[in-house]
């Protein structure tokens, strides 16, 4: 129906499209560590060994975990399999509560231990007018 | 279907039909603003700052539409060498341009109040940056070259680099933890965004495609005028 040419040019395009696409999720799944923003508490659980560097947690704060003594935010994250203890002192968002999601950027102090140098608070794609949370919430 | 391509005909359209589209713009982008900043509820966490969302989550649907546009009229344009949709893919990716930088600031925006930081090199913001970067090469590839089968041909390279880059922007969000949230609305399932905040979203959804259409046009006239211009009779 169409011309050689025609046809050619459409598998040259299409054989480009799978290639590159191929070599690009190869790429991202070799760099998957990297990828991510943040670790789990049941991914630092299962650590070899625990890094100097700076890293990422996150998952839920724990509800009736946060406490302040001495000018310093304690508080515990939970993917609800393992937890892990965080401290911080400094500024914390907006959105920053507890069962609610967090991220805590900061070094490792030990398996349970987390020294955080700064909190950012994740929100979820859950979107309501104030009444109608409460209303799902007396239901 | 050949005297549609030509010129004068498409001309005669696109030189009437920008003001129409203006006119329903500004009607629709009323309603939008009105719906978004006045009528539509606070959140339940958020408060008053979800409203950034309004204008957020469009523009960010909208680059990526555009996007994947200008891809498909690239890419079939270069399979049956026609040279018009080359033409529409180049008018219609300025306003994509813009759409996405208005989608990264607006993020930014946001991201302040709520999550505490302006920036994250988290996966959907940084493959959203790309994304803009990509754009960018695009449209400098057709100002850098001058020889026509040289530009279809890297344009369309640049566009199909790029597309594959739209899949990752919308599923990085569920394939690794990132700091962004996932897609509130689906269309297979129940969307977790209220009725409420739906609509403005679509209103302004609406208005910003129809800006989208409006640069189009006006682009593509420009267009039309340098081919009318060069004396050729059909493009």
């Amino acid at each position: 129906m169409y011309g050689k040419k025609v046809r050619l040019r459409f598998f040259f395009i299409f054989l480009i499209l799978i290639t590159l696409s191929l070599s690009i999720f190869l790429i991202f799944k070799s760099l998957e560590k990297n990828v991510v923003f943040f670790q789990s508490p049941s991914e630092i659980k299962i650590l070899s060994e625990i890094d100097k560097k700076k890293i990422r947690v996150g998952g839920m704060v724990k509800k009736n975990s946060i406490s302040v003594k001495e000018q310093k935010l304690r508080f515990v994250i939970t993917d609800f399999k393992s937890e892990i203890n965080v401290t911080y002192s400094g500024v914390i968002p907006n959105l920053f509560a507890e069962g609610k999601g967090v991220v805590a950027e900061g070094y490792l102090k030990g398996r349970n231990f987390f020294a955080a140098t700064k909190i950012l608070a994740k929100h979820d794609e859950n979107y309501m007018p104030p009444e109608v949370k409460k209303a799902l919430e007396e239901n | 279907m050949l005297k549609y391509l030509e010129p004068n005909k498409i001309f005669s359209i696109t030189s009437k039909a920008p003001k129409y589209v203006l006119l329903l713009f500004i009607v629709i982008l009323t309603i939008g603003l009105a719906e978004a900043l006045i009528f539509s509820p606070e959140d339940y966490i958020q408060s008053h700052s979800v409203r950034i969302m309004y204008v957020h989550v469009p523009a960010a649907w909208i680059s990526l539409g555009v996007f994947s546009l200008i891809t498909l009229f690239s890419i079939v344009g270069y399979i049956f060498k026609i040279k018009n949709f080359f033409l529409i893919s180049k008018s219609l990716a300025p306003s994509g341009l813009v759409f996405n930088i208005i989608a990264l600031v607006t993020g930014s925006i946001w991201g302040k109040p709520t999550w505490g930081t302006w920036w994250a090199w988290d996966a959907r913001i940084t493959s959203m940056l790309i994304l803009c970067l990509f754009y960018i090469l695009y449209l400098i590839a057709w100002r850098l070259y001058e020889n026509k089968d040289k530009v279809h041909f890297i344009t369309s390279l640049i566009l199909i680099l790029g597309i594959i880059n739209v899949p990752i922007i919308k599923y990085s969000v569920d394939w690794w933890n990132t700091l962004h949230q996932p897609a509130s609305i689906n269309i297979l399932s129940k969307s977790s965004i209220h009725i409420s905040m739906l609509i403005p979203l679509i209103y302004m959804t609406a208005a910003f495609a129809l800006f989208s259409l409006l640069i189009f046009l006006m682009k593509y006239n420009t267009e039309l005028i340098k081919v009318k211009n060069k004396g050729l009779d059909r493009l």
